[in-house]
């Protein structure tokens, strides 16, 4: 069942980095661990900073392969 | 897809690969020496898969721990800079849906069906061959030298390896082949969609569904990317099941059938409107939708093309390697190898690899598996659009990728031309197949979506629905391919926009400023124009425009493809690698040898078909006559023809001179680090104090 449960917690993961969504929980404990104290965006924030993120061309974005 | 140690290196696993490599050697025989009989496209997928197989085991091993040296214990810039968003130490097959869904795109689902002209063998051995020694490995060695250098990109890497001079030259080619990719990608689709109220107004409802799922994720869910993606879907395939009613409908579908014309400028004004608009609103969410279904699809046409396992109807070489083919003009060498680009090795590639993949890598030795292995899938997708070109009737192939200037506007005409050439087809059988996919012709449907689709319709609909649901699956394949391209051209305009204010902003530094809603307007509308009038160009050019554009897109991705390589080559050689640099630089002289025979053919050749120039002089002497000559219908679409001759010609002479220039940099680099006896090449984070102070 744990099997199961990780596996589909990995496809979830690789069809949300595909759009340009890292993991949401590994960026709170990075926060968390190297950062305390400091202010942690919430979820909706941290997708609004992707989604800018991801479409901002500029060092290393490169979008719109052939 | 690597195998556990302990059974590659035991005797069971040297049986194992001799039996892969029996087995590969076995179906490309098979592949390669039927003549005469149809062969099954199981022989093509076998063939594929054992040779990806071995070139990951063996040469990508070889490439990664005696050429490149990867190192376990070096630390990534995900861990160096870890913030939790852009450098994220990301588990690897997380990373590789993640390159693969960046680097997948329309290109390599195109070249392959038009180099199906000339049979499926000189396709499917270039394409394995490319992959295996070129495409692969440029993806492989730029991703491994960003990740040793921050992740930085493709043009830093070629301005701090290669000079100032060396790194502006490429951006200026990487900006030429943004333009001429846009310009081919959307008429791909103003081909697919003309006179095609089914799939026009279905591609049309994509935009509405977009905006929906932008105000929903924004506002009413925000960020859940699932919920909005799936509502995305169902109203997708509702819009694709009310398209047949609308094409039915004698009162609705005049508004939704368009000449190509109306069609390119409707384009055009999108790609203003998607540049200019939020991202959230239509982009982002066009985005999601299009990446899902798209690596959906190819992976529902690899599961059925296995599992249908259908006969290729192709000859395995057609009589058109001469160069007379319909499709695109040329002979074998050099344009196979330029027609297909993507699948066999893209340029394009080294700017993805070059971009957020370096910056999530675990570590070093996982550069084999997402690099290589993620162009080795890119590679079977490019198989199976040969398989799905294939498999439909030859006769029905030329039908629909002969431009009307060849092979006539009825369906007579069509088959009478065809079947002359050997292919036989009647005009029944060429009305039957429209019906049957719910369009009103498909002669000349050329630019390849269209042929790719009745192809994945042919093998899907064998799998589920038979023949009652070959149109549904026709238009499914249509939408599926017009909505990536549709996003990779608002990606790309941006991308476009952004560059021409950093180039334009080095003389008026005004123009720079991003968040300007002038800049923002007059960058946007200067980037739609690019590659708009191109586009256009296309769409009225009577030998059909991809003819004309598509061996120009091939050559400018080949050369960005050169110039990656070319930089991968000179740090090769300042690691003091030199001994393994054969690696690079084969590929580097091959790619050099096909671009610059094919640019220069292009701009000198005296045939017509091929050479701007001489097809430019051949309308200029009937001007002067003035003699109409045909497609040309008067004197002023001549003179309109000569100018875009001459146009083509000083941007395939440009693409030339931006690979000999890049290449003539990277020869004084080689030189300067063959002689000098240290290692020169600059990298991040390596044990040696002394370099571990450099943060550039």
């Amino acid at each position: 069942m744990s099997n199961v449960r990780s596996i589909f917690s990995v496809a979830a993961q690789t069809a949300r980095l595909m759009v340009g969504v890292p993991d949401y929980d590994t960026y709170v404990d990075h926060r968390r661990t190297y950062h305390p104290g400091k202010p942690i965006m919430s979820y909706e924030e941290f997708f609004r900073e992707r989604q800018n993120a991801r479409y901002t061309v500029g060092k290393g974005k490169f979008r719109g392969c052939c | 897809m690597s195998t556990p140690r302990t059974v590659s290196s035991g005797i069971q696993g040297k049986l194992l690969w001799a039996g892969v490599v029996l087995l590969g050697t076995i179906a490309l025989g098979v592949i390669a020496l039927s003549r005469g009989e149809s062969i099954n496209a199981a022989w093509l997928v076998i063939a594929a898969i054992c040779v990806y197989f071995v070139a990951y085991r063996f040469y990508a091993l070889y490439i990664t721990s005696k050429v490149l040296r990867v190192d376990p214990t070096r630390q990534t810039p995900a861990y160096r800079h870890n913030d939790g968003l852009d450098y994220v130490p990301t588990n690897q097959y997380v990373l590789f849906g993640h390159h693969f869904a960046a680097i997948a795109g329309a290109g390599p689902l195109v070249g392959p069906v038009l180099a199906a002209q000339m049979g499926y063998l000189p396709g499917t051995l270039w394409i394995l061959g490319g992959v295996v020694f070129a495409g692969a490995v440029q993806d492989l060695t730029v991703l491994f030298l960003s990740s040793r250098r921050d992740g930085k990109t493709l043009g830093d890497m070629v301005r701090s390896e290669m000079g100032p001079v060396a790194g502006a030259i490429a951006l200026i080619g990487v900006m030429l082949i943004m333009v001429i990719l846009l310009a081919v990608l959307a008429l791909v689709v103003v081909k697919a969609l003309a006179a095609s109220p089914w799939g026009t107004f279905t591609v049309f409802c994509t935009i509405p569904i977009a905006l929906l799922m932008g105000v929903y994720s924004r506002f009413i869910r925000p960020g859940r990317i699932a919920e909005m993606s799936l509502i995305g879907f169902v109203l997708l395939l509702a819009a694709l099941f009310f398209g047949r009613t609308v094409s039915e409908n004698p009162a609705l579908a005049p508004f939704f059938n368009f000449h190509g014309d109306s069609l390119a400028l409707m384009i055009i004004g999108y790609g203003f409107c998607a540049s200019v608009l939020p991202i959230w609103l239509l982009l982002a969410p066009r985005d999601y939708l299009s990446t899902f279904l798209k690596v959906g699809t190819i992976v529902l046409l690899a599961v059925s093309i296995v599992l249908v396992r259908p006969d290729l109807k192709m000859p395995a070489i057609t009589r058109f390697i001469d160069g007379t083919g319909p499709v695109f003009s040329g002979t074998l060498f050099p344009f196979l190898f330029i027609t297909i680009a993507c699948g066999a090795v893209s340029g394009f590639h080294s700017l993805i690899s070059s971009g957020t993949t370096p910056k999530m890598i675990e570590n070093e030795n996982q550069v084999r598996f997402i690099g290589y292995g993620a162009m080795l899938m890119e590679s079977f997708v490019a198989i199976m659009a040969m398989i799905g070109a294939t498999v439909i009737e030859p006769g029905v192939y030329f039908t629909m990728n002969s431009p009307a200037a060849v092979i006539g506007t009825t369906t007579a005409q069509a088959a009478q031309v065809i079947s002359g050439w050997g292919f036989t087809i009647t005009p029944d059988a060429i009305n039957q197949i429209a019906r049957d996919v719910g369009e009103n012709s498909i002669l000349s449907r050329t630019g390849g979506a269209p042929t790719l689709a009745v192809g994945m319709a042919t093998i899907l609909s064998n799998l589920f629905g038979g023949r009652a649901l070959i149109g549904i699956w026709y238009h499914f394949a249509i939408l599926f391919e017009a909505l990536f391209i549709l996003t990779t051209v608002d990606a790309g305009t941006r991308v476009l926009r952004f560059m021409l204010q950093d180039l334009i902003g080095s003389v008026v530094p005004a123009f720079k400023e991003t968040k300007s809603w002038a800049n923002n307007l007059v960058g946007s509308a200067v980037a739609v124009a690019a590659w708009g009038y191109f586009l256009y160009q296309g769409v009225i050019d009577p030998l059909g425009g991809i003819n004309t554009l598509w061996p120009l897109f091939g050559i400018s991705n080949q050369m960005l493809a050169g110039i990656a390589l070319t930089l991968c080559t000179v740090i090769l050689f300042k690691m003091k690698r030199q001994y393994y640099a054969w690696v690079t630089v084969l590929p580097t002289v091959w790619l050099l040898v096909c671009t610059l025979t094919a640019g220069l053919q292009k701009v000198i050749s005296g045939n017509p078909a091929i050479g701007f120039i001489s097809h430019a002089w051949k309308f200029n002497d009937s001007v002067s006559g003035g003699k109409v000559l045909a497609p040309a219908k008067s004197i002023t679409e001549m003179q309109r023809i000569i100018f875009n001759d001459y146009l083509e010609a000083t941007l395939a002479i440009l693409f030339v001179a931006v690979v000999v220039a890049v290449v003539f940099y990277g020869l004084i680099s080689v030189r300067k680090a063959f002689t000098n006896p240290n290692v020169t090449a600059v990298e991040i984070g390596a044990a040696a104090p002394a370099v571990e102070g450099i943060h550039v």
